[in-house]
């Protein structure tokens, strides 16, 4: 048995962004430690910091106080072991599928024959086979979704942050994904840190879901998914764990909810 | 339909072209299309206006790709430095005022009579166009599509490669289309500054001898060779970009 490494580790982190000169308070306090191999859910009201930590972990911003390590080490730069799908899928649209796909693998330097065999293994997974030639403005939002994420997969980065990237998504198809998207993961021991407002995803695809508060956002529980590493999502809704973790989780977040739009209005 | 209500406007101004000629006005300063015409058949049986054709679409070619790809790289890089790009601003502004026709006389100096120097003008003008346009294109390259190639571990090569100058293309692209017409320009005026070849020659030859058809028959043919030239760039155009004209078949949304 190896023991746990902790992939990504913040202390104490607050983040604040300037709005007209002034500082406002984005993030405070935030102590979190996520072990390498370990699928951690980021569940909260809108605006409560959750992409923040994304961005931090990917290295597009320091924290204002405390400190984000990755790895054991400080995060300076670009980070690039890790994988980033965002909100927006940001294909280049000079590109077609197939060739936006290619990019990460390019960038590593696959020969030809192992990027075009690998790409359409991706394609096929995220069932967008046959559409190798569309251009993403010829694709409409979901498919564009499944594009990026293909690639996100081809780049095959040690973690993969992920910002509500099922969102699109109709219902069968997102429960597919969020399954390979666990295979994928425990197989290949990747890190995932999962942004999504979609509850029993949350629960789903997790090892632990973090339960943010918002405005600033700070953590408010953490809730570890006390559900089999193999489980079999396609029949997790008949399991009565499940359907408890759900509830619970709802309990939680709905003062959080409620309180989110109170500020808000 | 559109079409024929065309032909028939330009029937119609031939026609009264030809018979406001020498009745309303001399005919020694408008001509007429059917000399025109003659002068036109006179050229074409003659055949030197094929070579001068020639020397003028060389002019303008190798002054366009010149121009073109200096522009465009001076784009690039300066596009990517914003510092070198604002200590040069000034100067760059300040040459890009100046009319650059003027410079013939100079460049007579430098080059000869020759091709060489109308090229070099053709050039100069074209260069001013492209780099503006390039310059423009990779300052609006996204950000977010540059942090997202980064995070992959892409190298400043690459995301200049997969990001940046395809990106700027269709920027290129307007500068090249905009820069035709000013590439004929030069070499036009460069023949008829110093040459004895070429359309701009054949135009202020036929002017110097007051032949009014012959100027107009130049200045077909100057058309014709200005249209052959546009199509040659909208052609390269669709080419390089086929993302711009992939047909968009998905349903609309707002």
């Amino acid at each position: 048995m190896d023991w746990p490494v902790t992939m990504l580790l913040f202390e104490q982190v607050d983040m604040d962004f300037s709005a007209n000169g002034r500082a406002v308070p984005a993030v405070r306090g935030v102590d979190l430690a996520v072990e390498a191999g370990e699928i951690v859910t980021l569940v909260g009201p809108s605006g409560c910091g959750k992409s923040t930590l994304l961005n931090i972990t990917a290295g597009l911003f320091a924290p204002s106080r405390g400190r984000a390590l990755y790895n054991g080490a400080p995060i300076r730069g670009i980070n690039t072991r890790v994988g980033y799908m965002t909100q927006n899928d940001h294909l280049l649209p000079w590109r077609d599928v197939l060739g936006n796909i290619s990019v990460p693998m390019e960038i590593a330097g696959l020969s030809q024959a192992r990027k075009r065999e690998r790409a359409e293994e991706l394609l096929s997974l995220v069932g967008l086979s046959g559409f190798e030639k569309a251009y993403p403005a010829q694709l409409s939002g979901g498919m564009r979704k499944r594009a990026a994420l293909a690639r996100l997969l081809a780049q095959d980065p040690e973690t993969l942050l992920m910002d509500e990237p099922f969102g699109a998504l109709d219902a069968q198809l997102r429960l597919l994904l969020q399954a390979e998207l666990r295979r994928v993961a425990k197989r290949f021991g990747k890190t995932v840190l999962f942004v999504t407002h979609d509850l029993d995803e949350a629960v789903a695809i997790a090892d632990r879901c973090v339960i943010f508060a918002g405005r600033p956002g700070r953590i408010a529980e953490v809730l570890p998914i006390t559900l089999p590493v193999d489980r079999d999502l396609f029949k997790l809704r008949f399991d009565p764990a499940y359907n408890e973790l759900c509830a619970r989780l709802w309990s939680i977040i709905a003062p959080e909810l409620a309180s989110g739009l109170a500020a808000s209005q | 339909m559109i079409i024929a209500l065309r032909l028939g406007l330009v029937a119609a101004l031939l026609l009264a072209w030809e018979l406001a000629s020498g009745r309303l006005v001399p005919e020694f300063f408008v001509s007429r299309p059917s000399a025109i015409a003659v002068a036109l058949a006179n050229y074409i049986q003659d055949g030197m206006i094929f070579f001068h054709m020639g020397v003028t679409a060389t002019e303008a070619i190798a002054g366009f790709l010149l121009g073109g790809g200096a522009g465009f790289a001076a784009g690039l890089l300066l596009g990517r430095q914003p510092v070198l790009a604002d200590v040069l601003d000034p100067f760059l502004t300040a040459f890009y005022s100046l009319p650059k026709v003027a410079l013939a006389p100079l460049y007579v100096l430098w080059f000869g009579i020759g091709i060489e120097m109308k090229i070099v003008l053709a050039a100069t003008i074209v260069f001013f166009l492209v780099f503006l346009n390039t310059y423009s294109g990779v300052r609006q390259v996204s950000r977010e599509q540059l942090t997202i190639l980064r995070l992959m571990g892409a190298s400043e090569w690459q995301t200049m490669r997969m990001v940046v100058v395809p990106s700027a293309v269709s920027w290129v692209f307007t500068g090249l289309r905009l820069s035709v017409p000013y590439a004929l320009i030069g070499a036009i005026v460069g023949e008829m500054i110093a040459s004895n070849r070429g359309l701009g020659f054949v135009l202020s030859d036929a002017a110097g001898q007051f032949s009014t058809a012959n100027v107009f028959a130049a200045l077909l043919v100057i058309t014709v060779l200005a249209i052959l030239l546009n199509m040659a760039v909208r052609l390269a155009e669709k080419m390089l970009m086929p993302w711009q004209h992939a047909g968009n078949r998905r349903e609309f949304s707002v």
